[in-house]
């Protein structure tokens, strides 16, 4: 059991530098999807035993974030035909240094404060941030709305790996209630990203640089 | 009666969103402001509403926000007929369904006694008001709106990290994680601090970013400055006090725990790191919507400051979150009435709105007077609670800094509003030259008497809820 949960999280971890790496939108899609199906498998097994709980919040993270999502982000690709992330405001190696350098803070961190002792020398904190830093990382150094969205998703996903280690604490309902709002919200901005390409042909944030003082 | 509350305006939003015509559409939105002030004002009354198990329970703090909030949703209410009137050349099916789903969501936010469920009703806040955000339709309001949700919802977020964390402070210190207020309050004094610690800077940052505090704020201008002045006032009056209200649960947690000390301090830098940046911006500040979001994050500096200097502060806190999100409605709104007049939000365009919108403009220096906290208007009375409980609480700082920033957000907010009302009226612009209606500036003149009232007169049971909710915070 604890093999499948610490194969899941370090697969968690290499999507994390995957995504930091690559150009292609496709790829940094399948990542975050990759990334909701290990998080389910995590899911299942983090407890040892099979719960119905668990059962449902797998399926949950199948669903949405393995399928609806990646769905919606692949619209919207089509939608406004780009496949390629070009000239990053930080660029792909240095975003991998970056990457590095959180994921090295974050197990230290982690190692820093007392953990409860069933997750003493498990992966699951120090890669829930991790996975969070590389969102946030993500998120702020790219320049198209599409990257950016996903840069959301991997954040999401760190903190949903947070809230693993409360099972029992976050009853089902909220924690369907978090994955709707997930969803919801990346539906809003799939619309928002058709109306940013019809305004401005173009799916670059940089051209939403008319509000300032 | 608790589900009543919130699912009431909820039904509501269903109703207007299936509701076929557009001419009848904006008076629901009137008549479930209506309802919802009689629930809410029956609600008040009760000495105690608990559902789902202690889910849903209505402190004293949510009694606060619950009121002000529900007043403030009336006046809007009554404010949205004479509106989407004018804009009749947009469908306002959205703009209605949002407007009454955003109330709904709010009161659960103010209800939520389990932190998941509160953060899942605040997500919920932002996505109802994105589309009102995005009414305009045009590519400013593209930018806003896209930057509101990414940094919205990157803020919210991290409140879920530190929710999640604080459920993982609770398991470290050897307790049955539990995300239930009344059971965390309970444990608290068993909690692992450091983690508790963690959390605590992490929830700050979260749902700052949803109350706009400064250097987390850079959402609030421009989403302010391109959504309709209605959205204005319920994101202002509204939203950021939802938010507000999270911080305080977390506090009460905190302070639960013997961490109050620790709590207070991120509370003073943020609060008046807030009202330095609005005061900052405000000098100079050309467009008058914008300047109205700076004052917004000044006064949720405020706010928090006044938690974070704590006893007699608390009490002037609380009221004047009240005097706030009541103050901001007449602002909005009574800009909201220039802007349409005018055509222009920008104060080289904008000039002698005395003599084309009196009562707006007229509505817009008084509350400009209010909200700067001059006498007789209740901020005045809130302001001057916090700067004299910091004075003989001996912080001698952070009350000459909170005295000083007063003025200069004074001086540079006068300047713009002066500049708006006075002189000549200017021709430039694409306006609507009509007289004023009366459904567009009553809702505006009702809040700022309240906001006078509250200045001249606070109510025996409003002063003793007031007090039983600052010894709530406190844990006492």
């Amino acid at each position: 059991m604890d093999k499948i949960v610490d194969a899941s999280l370090v697969l968690v971890l290499l999507v994390n530098f995957f995504m930091l790496g690559t150009s292609r939108m496709r790829s940094v899609i399948n990542g975050s999807r990759s990334q909701g199906i290990a998080l389910a498998l995590v899911s299942l097994f983090v407890h040892g035993g099979f719960a119905w709980q668990a059962l449902v919040i797998a399926a949950g993270a199948i669903l949405f974030k393995g399928w609806l999502i990646p769905r919606i982000m692949f619209q919207a690709m089509r939608d406004v035909d780009i496949v390629k992330e070009i000239q990053p405001l930080i660029g792909f190696v240095p975003s991998l240094l970056l990457g590095a350098l959180v994921t090295g803070l974050a197990v230290l961190f982690a190692h820093s404060l007392p953990l409860a002792p069933q997750h003493v020398g498990s992966l699951l904190v120090p890669t829930a941030l991790s996975t969070v830093l590389t969102g946030l990382i993500l998120l702020t150094s790219r320049r198209k709305a599409i990257t950016q969205v996903v840069g959301y998703l991997v954040l999401e996903n760190g903190v949903f790996i947070m809230g693993l280690t409360l099972v029992h604490a976050m009853p089902f309902l909220v924690e369907m209630g978090v994955l709707l709002d997930l969803l919801v919200g990346i539906f809003v901005m799939g619309i928002m990203i058709n109306h940013i390409r019809r305004e401005f042909s173009s799916l670059d944030t940089t051209h939403l640089s008319q509000l300032k003082e | 009666m608790p589900i009543l509350l919130f699912s009431a305006p909820l039904g509501f939003a269903l109703l207007a969103a299936l509701w076929p015509g557009e001419r009848g559409r904006p008076w629901i939105v009137t008549i479930a402001g209506a309802v919802q002030l009689l629930l809410v004002g029956y609600a008040l009354t009760q000495p105690a509403l608990v559902a789902w198990g202690g889910w849903l329970e209505l402190d004293p703090v949510g009694r606060i926000a619950l009121g002000f909030t529900t007043v403030l949703f009336a006046a809007c209410s009554v404010y949205v007929p004479g509106y989407l009137k004018q804009r009749s050349e947009k469908s306002n099916r959205v703009f209605a369904a949002c407007v009454l789903a955003f109330q709904g969501v709010l009161t659960v936010v103010i209800l939520a006694h389990h932190l998941g469920l509160m953060w899942v009703a605040m997500e919920a806040c932002t996505l109802a008001t994105a589309p009102l955000i995005y009414f305009n339709k045009n590519p400013l309001s593209i930018e806003a709106t896209w930057k509101y949700l990414l940094v919205g919802s990157v803020g919210i977020a991290l409140a879920l990290l530190g929710t999640f964390l604080l459920g993982y402070a609770v398991l470290c210190g050897g307790g049955e994680p539990t995300l239930l207020l009344s059971e965390l309050v309970e444990i608290a004094p068993r909690i692992s601090r450091s983690w508790l610690h963690v959390a605590y800077v992490v929830l700050l940052v979260g749902y700052g970013t949803k109350m706009g505090l400064a250097p987390m704020h850079s959402w609030k201008p421009d989403a302010y400055g391109e959504a309709p002045g209605l959205a204005g006032a319920l994101l202002a009056g509204g939203l950021t006090s939802g938010a507000f209200l999270a911080i305080l649960r977390i506090f009460r947690v905190c302070a639960a725990a013997g961490e109050g000390a620790f709590a207070r301090q991120p509370l003073i830098v943020l609060g008046l790191m807030s009202m330095l940046v609005a005061g900052v911006f405000m000098a100079r500040q050309k467009d008058y919507k914008r300047m109205l979001a700076y004052s917004s994050v000044e006064h949720m500096g405020i706010l928090v400051l006044g938690v974070g200097i704590g006893k007699l502060a608390v009490f002037g806190s609380l009221l004047h979150l009240i005097n706030n999100g009541l103050t901001k409605g007449v602002l909005f709104l009574s800009a909201a009435n220039i802007h349409r007049a005018f055509g222009s939000k920008s104060t080289d365009e904008v000039r002698g709105a005395w003599g084309r919108v009196p009562v707006s403009a007229t509505l817009l220096l008084l509350g400009f007077f209010a909200i700067t906290g001059s006498p007789p208007f209740g901020p005045f009375i809130s302001e001057f609670t916090i700067v004299s409980a910091a004075f003989s609480t001996g912080q001698y700082f952070v009350a000459t800094s909170f005295l000083v920033l007063l003025i200069v957000v004074f001086i540079g907010m006068g300047s713009t509003v002066l500049s708006v009302v006075q002189g000549e009226p200017s021709v430039a612009g694409g306006g609507v030259a009509t007289s004023e209606r009366w459904l567009t500036f009553l809702p505006g003149l009702l809040l700022l008497l309240l906001v006078l009232v509250l200045g001249i007169y606070i109510p025996a049971p409003m002063q003793r809820l007031l007090h039983e909710a600052a010894a709530w915070l406190e844990g006492q």
